[in-house]
């Protein structure tokens, strides 16, 4: 059987599954639609977590951007799992404890204010659009390389299968569907890495491979010998970074503090039976996530090794087959600057911007493109950085079905996540907009009509974000972590830390961090993208690492205005004492 | 539209008074969760800013296996620390809360 068949009938089992289980756990009430009936086994909360938190990025971009940035790539390996240690000491026992349906409910309450639930429900879809969008362009990548039709066909077929699980079950559709999702994406991850991993190092686990030396007889270890290769052709060691120690510090620490604050990961744990459950399911959340995330770094590498090897001084006309193939699909460019048809890399743009393709071919066959070159370096490859996944298979001669199980896992990456974020929208708005601030006298089934209204609303949204995305989809993936870091965390954690905090300090620190950390990065990201360097960074922190300066900036000035203005109610600080502690977690659910 | 969120739940002046023996246990709870909490943080902390950034320069002059050690906590070790410390903290605090007659 060909590739391509192979992954039509992959894609479809995958596809049917989902509609399978969506079909056979469709919810029947708001609880059952907002928490998935808040009796999700601890163990299958993790994995549907793992799924929900492991994105289009993760699973299509982390390894190739790894791949090239060697060491400064920790910032996201570190950021995206640091943040699950803060949310299962932290936050998540506490939460479920609390026991309602969504992070604005717990700021609505805790600090008796329908102004700070409104803030917190902006926060929320600022952050949630800003994540979605990605996904479903995702989506579409992947159906355009693989299944050969078009971007926007791929998002429609996204969206419509999205919908059907989403909006029929709601959280307890997603979450069953997200467990199945979980085991597709990582036996598609962890397949073709074993492979890589046996033929680079001769050990096919890919956590020790990358530890080990290479399968050439040159008795070098792997980082080692990229080291060397990548100094030859004039980049930085792969061991080092090119970020400043103050940046990686910041970008770390904002990924970490953002993991935690972002609602769809929270909202996750809302689904467990008890207290002590949230911060079980936390912990194997977690080691689901770092079976993919300690493969990455190694797969990461391994590729860039197999990629120089393969195509560094090799002539155009002998590229092999998997070359021309991502060529074709626009992901890599040859500019051939000295005419000789063979392959230079080094280090430095083969030519200025993404790559636009003219309809001549050059004299060795390759495509042509329009971009003026980059004289300042003597580069000629283009190669887009999500390949080092999606062509993996490819690069090390896997087989077709190896190819057609990553088309698969990339396409449930990408669904789990967007259905997670669809849900926390669709009930902020549902729930926190028209059941407790504007319409308290909805009734039980015109709120879950509303909600389902709000999450075809939401993949409509989304779906047009995907088709259509504007400019500054790529350039504000940091706005969700920063934001979350600078907004919800810190709002969430003095709750449940602080006795003292009163709504005014509460209001008063989202907003600054709010304000603060969107302006920061609207203005080096949109506003001046030229004056995006490191001089004229505050203290040396990129808008990546931003989000951490807010959330200091967040606690200081709730600090101060709540010493300033009157404490808490006597029944806020009931509710503080009955979220400490674990006991009666059912009761509280049952409100 | 007051500000006042509905969902509060009116003070309860009906019900009786928690007793203070209770709430001195529940006090000694809280505080030995957060000693516990706190320890674990700082391991967290070292781990990955301490070891992954801070110290790296320093640590990647040792190495385990091919892998500089720096290097190895920061894409890594601290991932394997960070799952330990959560399993280990979910097993402590059933312990402290069985302790304290709290649990759930």
């Amino acid at each position: 059987m060909d590739t391509q068949t192979l992954i039509y009938i992959f894609v479809g089992l995958s596809f049917s599954l989902y509609i399978g289980i969506a079909i056979w756990s469709r919810a029947g009430s708001t609880k059952e639609f907002y928490v998935a009936g808040g009796g999700v086994n601890p163990v299958v909360n993790g994995m549907a977590t793992a799924a929900d938190w492991m994105s289009a990025a993760s699973f299509i971009s982390m390894a190739g951007i790894i791949a090239f940035s060697g060491y400064d790539g920790s910032v996201y390996l570190m950021g995206w799992t640091g943040g699950y240690v803060m949310l299962a000491l932290l936050l998540a026992p506490y939460l479920r404890k609390f026991g309602q349906f969504t992070v604005p409910d717990f700021i609505g309450t805790r600090y008796y204010s329908k102004t700070a639930r409104v803030v917190a429900v902006i926060c929320l879809i600022f952050i949630s659009f800003t994540y979605i969008a990605g996904q479903m362009r995702g989506v579409g990548i992947v159906f355009s390389r693989f299944l050969d039709v078009p971007i926007t066909m791929g998002v429609i077929i996204g969206m419509g299968i999205v919908f059907f699980y989403a909006v029929l079950g709601g959280m307890k559709g997603i979450t069953y569907t997200q467990v199945a999702q979980y085991c597709v994406l990582i036996f598609a991850y962890m397949v073709p890495a074993f492979f890589i991993s046996f033929l680079v190092t001769g050990n096919p686990i890919p956590q020790l491979g990358l530890g080990s030396t290479v399968n050439d007889g040159s008795g070098l270890y792997v980082l080692q010998k990229l080291d060397l290769v990548l100094q030859d052709m004039g980049f930085g060691a792969y061991t080092d970074g090119s970020k400043s120690m103050i940046d990686v510090f910041c970008i770390t620490a904002a990924l970490m503090v953002g993991t935690a604050g972002l609602p769809h990961v929270i909202v996750r744990f809302f689904t467990v039976p008890k207290a002590s459950d949230a911060r079980k399911s936390a912990g194997w959340a977690l080691i689901f996530i770092a079976l993919l995330y300690t493969t990455a770094p190694a797969v990461g590498a391994f590729a860039r090794i197999n990629f120089i090897e393969t195509v560094d001084q090799t002539e155009y006309a002998k590229a092999p087959a998997w070359f021309k193939n991502w060529e074709n699909n626009d992901l890599i460019a040859f500019y051939d600057k000295n005419g000789d048809g063979v392959m230079q890399l080094s280090s430095g743009d083969a030519f200025k911007g993404s790559p636009s393709y003219a309809d001549t071919t050059g004299t060795a066959g390759q495509r042509m493109v329009t971009n003026p070159p980059n004289e300042d370096s003597t580069n000629e490859v283009y190669v887009d950085r999500d390949i080092m996944v999606l062509a993996n298979p490819e690069i090390a001669n896997l087989p077709g079905w190896v190819i057609a199980l990553v088309a698969a896992g990339g396409l449930a990456a990408a669904l789990s996540t967007a259905a997670g974020l669809l849900l926390v929208i669709s009930s902020s708005i549902s729930h926190d907009l028209l059941k407790s601030t504007f319409r308290p006298q909805i009734t039980e089934k015109g709120e879950l009509l509303a909600a389902r209204i709000a999450a075809t609303a939401a993949i409509v949204v989304a779906g047009y974000l995907g088709i259509y995305p504007p400019g500054w989809v790529a350039q504000v993936v940091a706005f969700a972590f920063g934001l979350a870091a600078a907004s919800l965390f810190p709002a969430i954690f003095m709750g449940i830390f602080s006795k003292s905090m009163n709504k005014e300090g509460a209001i008063a620190g989202m907003v600054s961090g709010l304000v603060f950390t969107f302006s920061y990065i609207a203005y080096f990201k949109l506003v001046a993208p030229d004056a995006n360097v490191a001089a004229n960074w505050l203290f040396g922190i990129s808008p990546e690492g931003i989000g951490v300066v807010g959330m200091i900036l967040n606690f200081a000035i709730a600090i101060a205005v709540s010493k300033m203005t009157d404490s808490p109610p006597v029944e806020v600080r009931k509710l503080i004492d009955s979220i400490r502690v674990p006991r009666g977690a059912g009761d509280a659910a049952a409100h | 539209m007051t500000d006042n969120d509905p969902s509060v739940p009116e003070p309860n002046d009906s019900g009786p008074e928690p007793d203070t023996e209770t709430n001195a246990n529940e006090k000694a709870y809280w505080s030995e969760n957060l000693r516990l909490l706190w320890s674990l943080m700082a391991i967290w902390f070292v781990v990955s800013f301490g070891a992954g950034i801070l110290f790296r320069d320093f640590l990647d002059q040792f190495s385990l296996g091919g892998y500089p050690l720096g290097f190895w906590f920061a894409q890594q070790g601290s991932i394997y620390v960070f799952v330990l410390l959560i399993f280990y903290y979910t097993w402590k605090m059933k312990k402290i809360e069985r302790k304290y007659d709290l649990d759930d």
